[in-house]
């Protein structure tokens, strides 16, 4: 127990995986699905790049010739979380153009609504 | 230094149940506009200043943006004005039928 | 001849399939099926037609049952169920992530085991394979470019996508008189007339440039300082937005219109394929490239990084103002 308070950055990011991933279940707002959805990615990023950082050293960018790996903290990372940043963006645009579509055909936004006024329709 | 780094991630939680709590959807839009500019500060006290640009541009700025459009195509930007001059003519329509009978 | 007997089979057989000749005789024959088992009104006794219609109300007695049984049991049953569920799902996956928490690694310790020989090998010959003094740019579009070119197409199919649903035709039918009339109304959500707001106006006179120029500065110093290719195309596409809000379509379309878009975005994906295509032929054969990867420090430097950084920085722009413009007015 006492670990989870002595490294909080990783249990602050899931526990922001874990909100996310609530909003993104019990809402009915399709909306609201979707923050949730961009809350989860946020935190699943917090995570990786935790998992590079080394405490004392300083961000990989060359400085004065030092190559040392002793001197910088782990750039892969950092790699893969910028990757996943714009594919999180992407994705997000893509549902909310869905959102937008799906408004004008139902004209409500409750998940409930839409399933049951789809129903009617197919019979 | 820790110490702010623990603020802000308590920020970041407080404003993750705001967002899950709040039932306008217009609020939930700002606040995880909030939170994006937090967490980009967040990247930095973690050494990775590429991710630090790379977030405030894209979350605080593209995402935020899209769905404060999203909302503006679902006619929710307006939602308490329109209630609210929906109420006024209701009231006057009201009165004048008030007044012609 | 038996030979060209086989062959005409096989044709017209296929022909045949393709024309559904089939199917078409298959539905021939249920419809004549169908039209004999239809009574016929006038031949029925009255007694008959007493008990069809009893028939009829019976079916529809027990329809109207089973939709109140839908209504009022079994739908608020199954949404307590799956909010039972949820909650459930919820604590479970919370404990179980918090448990893995406790047993993983401190934070921020050097003998982690993701600190192997792959990030060694990056830092300490990073500059000179790559010639990028970024080591996290260097990695992304020299050692692991690949991940970057899925990565495009993930944004590009995104684009593709949104323009799909969101882009108004001008040429269907459906794109009436109506339709025309509702873009002047100025309650319609496509109608869009620059409010000349002054305080936006000039604001904007003085921010669009700034944030452009900072945008190209982010672009271009990929790979010495910070940023790269994502971050500046998104701030050069938020300056473009800025503009376009400050001054409407009408003056935007006077540099960027839809066909400006297809051909830069055109123009910078064949770029990067072409480049890492390039990268990818003497890397395998085990030739030496013959781009030079200049001094550290420069501009002109490492390489293929810069124009693909451009390249990326011109589509992650595009990409961006298409997104706005799609969304607010529907088209580009």
């Amino acid at each position: 127990m006492q670990f989870l308070l002595v490294n909080y950055e990783q249990t602050a990011a899931v526990i922001l995986f874990c909100i996310g991933f609530t909003t993104m279940l019990l809402h009915k707002n399709l909306l609201k699905k979707i923050i949730g959805m961009d809350i989860m990615d946020a935190g699943i990023f917090l995570f990786l790049a935790c998992q590079g950082f080394i405490k004392g050293r300083v961000a990989p960018i060359v400085e004065n010739g030092v190559q040392d790996v002793e001197a910088y903290i782990n750039p892969v990372p950092a790699g893969l979380v910028l990757t996943g940043i714009v594919v999180s963006v992407s994705v997000t645009a893509l549902m909310l153009a869905l959102t937008v579509r799906l408004y004008y055909r139902y004209h409500t936004l409750n998940l409930d609504e839409m399933i049951a006024l789809a129903g009617k329709e197919e019979v | 230094m820790s110490i702010i780094v623990q603020l802000m991630l308590l920020f970041l939680i407080v404003c993750a149940i705001a967002v899950c709590v709040t039932k306008d959807l217009l609020t939930s839009v700002v606040i995880y506009m909030a939170y994006s500019m937090i967490m980009s500060i967040v990247w930095i006290t973690m050494q990775s200043p590429d991710l630090a640009i790379t977030e405030a541009a894209v979350g605080a700025g593209i995402t935020s943006l899209l769905l404060f459009l999203a909302l503006k195509k679902i006619h929710a930007i307006d939602a308490r004005n329109e209630v609210r001059r929906k109420h006024a003519e209701k009231q006057r329509g009201g009165e004048h039928h008030g007044e012609e009978e | 001849m038996a030979k060209k007997n086989k062959k005409s089979r096989w044709i017209d057989r296929m022909n045949g399939w393709l024309s559904d000749e089939e199917g078409a005789l298959e539905r021939e024959m249920e419809a004549a099926q169908e039209q004999a088992a239809a009574p016929d009104i006038e031949k029925l006794s009255p007694a008959e037609i007493r008990w069809a219609k009893e028939e009829q109300e019976e079916e529809a007695r027990i329809e109207a049952a089973m939709h109140d049984w839908t209504e009022k049991k079994a739908l608020p049953f199954a949404r307590a169920m799956y909010n039972l569920l949820c909650v459930g799902i919820c604590v479970t996956m919370i404990a179980l992530l918090l448990y893995t928490v406790t047993v993983l690694p401190a934070f921020g310790d050097p003998s982690h085991p993701i600190n192997n020989e792959v990030s060694a090998r990056y830092i300490e010959n990073g500059l000179q394979e790559t010639g990028a003094v970024n080591i996290v740019t260097g990695m992304i579009l020299d050692y692991r470019a690949f991940d970057t070119l899925g990565e495009s197409s993930v944004l590009f199919t995104a684009a593709m996508v949104v323009l799909f649903l969101l882009r108004k035709d001008k040429d269907s039918a459906r794109y009436s008189q109506l339709a025309q009339t509702m873009d002047q109304n100025p309650h319609s959500d496509t109608y869009y007339e620059p409010k000349n707001d002054i305080i936006l106006q000039k604001t904007a006179t003085i921010l669009v440039p700034i944030v452009l120029l900072l945008g190209v500065y982010v672009v271009l110093n990929g790979h010495l300082s910070p940023g790269g290719g994502f971050s500046g195309g998104a701030i050069m596409g938020a300056g473009l937005i800025l503009y376009v809000t400050a001054f409407g379509f009408a003056k935007m379309r006077r540099f960027f219109t839809y066909k400006t878009y297809q051909r830069v975005v055109l123009v910078a994906l064949l770029t990067y394929a072409l480049s890492k295509c390039y990268s990818f032929y003497t890397g395998a054969n085990h030739i030496e490239s013959v781009i030079p990867l200049g001094t550290p420090g420069a501009i002109l430097s490492s390489g293929l990084i810069l124009v693909l950084n451009i390249c990326v920085g011109f589509i992650v722009a595009c990409t961006m103002y298409c997104f706005y413009a799609v969304f607010r007015k529907g088209e580009l």
